[in-house]
């Protein structure tokens, strides 16, 4: 095996509560974790869809806000050094001879570990797909749902869609780039930025693009090279405007995504488990918080939690299978409060 | 107390519903198709739906919120609403909604 191969005890896939808190889980058994998730920060759905929502069901916290939560659970995991991998999708999880697995992402890493813990809870979060006849035909190629490079904008009827940050400051920075610019917003008020919804404002007034009240309702084009894109405007007329390139902002959502094909039994899209040890359908990997499911599931943080622990205690006995484990509490083992850095 | 739901295919459903309970939350428990995917929470707009013509008065108007989170809605429509944000109640009883597109729990 190369070099650049990280060899690690534990992979978790998804670094929303759930797979935080199987880092302190693991962590107090001396297991050794690698986090991966596809957002640029931990916390999951947490952090990326109710940061700054109350949630009233945490045991010991009368309200907590995901951000908040989030917070408190890096804090708590911090004493275990698990190392994090963000911003990047699992892409392939291989089963070796010897039942250890292979896990590579779409940004090249290579991870061999022992036990794979899946918490990716409703799947990737991935850009939302306007649901436009054909749009699949452009994506890649006219339609991005991200800017990698902006010379890929430059002297290109530009069209993007939507009224919050992503929208308004790639309408900002592309315009003096494109060809044309057009931002399409199915209302006249704006989510981003005061100062950006400023700045696009000026460059309407001034000429340098358009703003159209309403919303896509189809593509032209051939062979993924778009020609323009019909606009439904806000008084019910169609109108058609020149666009090589397309930028759908609408957020985010969550996608099953290649969990789908690592070959485990699925239980209408979610990965089922037993309950004693959370694992799948195949030795070595468990599942736990919302993705899995068993027989009177709760998708509830608190059940993911309770799911982080009993894996642990199986992931143990998978990575050290001569090991006498004995039970402990942190409140009474000098040991465990030890690795906590607290004795 | 019913909730009218025409599904994907447009097939006409009338749903038992039961009063205090989301919209949303209804079409879930009889199993539709709807993502709905931070839960009631107004933060993902995956709980979309067109409102019958005819009730989109009844309704008490969006709220900033779930108009900041309709800006989220790539297929919105001048009757889209969250139906995680309408509560049922007796004046509600045979209110009629189609389930959208960008709802469904495969996209």
């Amino acid at each position: 095996m190369s070099e650049s191969i990280m060899k690690t005890d534990v992979v978790i896939v998804g670094a929303g509560p759930v797979g935080l808190f199987a880092v302190f889980e693991l962590g107090l058994l001396d297991l050794k974790c690698h986090v991966i998730d596809i957002l640029d920060r931990p916390g999951g759905q947490c952090t990326e869809l109710y940061p700054e929502k109350p949630i009233y069901d945490i045991p010991g916290y009368p309200v907590i806000t995901g951000q908040q939560l989030t917070e408190k659970l890096m804090q708590q995991i911090a004493p275990f050094g698990a190392e994090f991998h963000l911003a990047r999708m699992v892409e392939k999880l291989d089963i070796q001879p010897d039942g250890s697995f292979v896990v590579a992402t779409d940004a090249g890493d290579i991870f061999h570990a022992r036990v794979v813990v899946i918490a990716a809870g409703g799947g990737s979060f991935q850009p939302k797909r306007p649901p436009i006849e054909g749009i699949e035909a452009f994506e890649g190629k006219s339609v991005f749902y991200s800017v990698r490079r902006m010379e890929d904008f430059r002297g290109e009827d530009v069209v993007i869609v939507g009224g919050g940050d992503s929208a308004l400051d790639w309408t900002v920075s592309l315009a003096p780039l494109a060809k044309s610019l057009t931002l399409v917003h199915r209302r006249d008020e704006f989510r981003g930025a005061p100062a950006t919804v400023n700045q696009m404002r000026e460059l309407v007034a001034s000429g340098r693009m358009n703003l159209v009240i309403g919303q896509v309702s189809g593509l032209e084009g051939a062979n993924g090279a778009l020609l323009a894109v019909r606009l439904k405007t806000r008084d019910g007329s169609e109108i058609s405007v020149p666009a090589t390139r397309m930028l759908p902002f609408f957020g985010l959502t969550m996608k099953l995504g290649p969990v789908a094909d690592w070959g485990l039994a699925l239980n209408d899209n979610l990965i089922a488990v037993d309950t004693a040890k959370f694992e799948s359908s195949v030795p070595g990997i468990f599942a736990i918080g919302d993705i899995n499911h068993y027989p009177g599931k709760l998708k509830l943080i608190l059940s993911g939690f309770h799911e982080a622990a009993l894996m642990a205690q199986a992931a143990k006995k998978i990575v050290s299978p001569d090991e006498r484990v004995i039970f402990q509490y942190t409140t009474s083992s000098t040991k465990l409060q030890k690795k906590l850095g607290v004795a | 107390m019913k909730l009218i739901v025409v599904d994907h295919e447009g097939n006409e459903h009338a749903l038992e519903a039961l009063e205090g309970w989301r919209a949303m939350e209804v079409i879930r428990d009889w199993g539709f198709d709807i993502k709905a995917e931070c839960g009631g929470a107004c933060s993902c707009a995956t709980c979309h739906v067109f409102v019958d013509d005819t009730w989109i008065e009844m309704l008490d108007t969006a709220s900033e919120e779930e108009e900041n989170m309709l800006d989220m809605v790539p297929d919105v429509e001048a009757n889209s609403r969250l139906s995680c944000q309408i509560l049922m109640s007796d004046a509600l009883d045979g209110l009629r909604l189609k389930l959208a597109p960008s709802a469904r729990g495969d996209e």
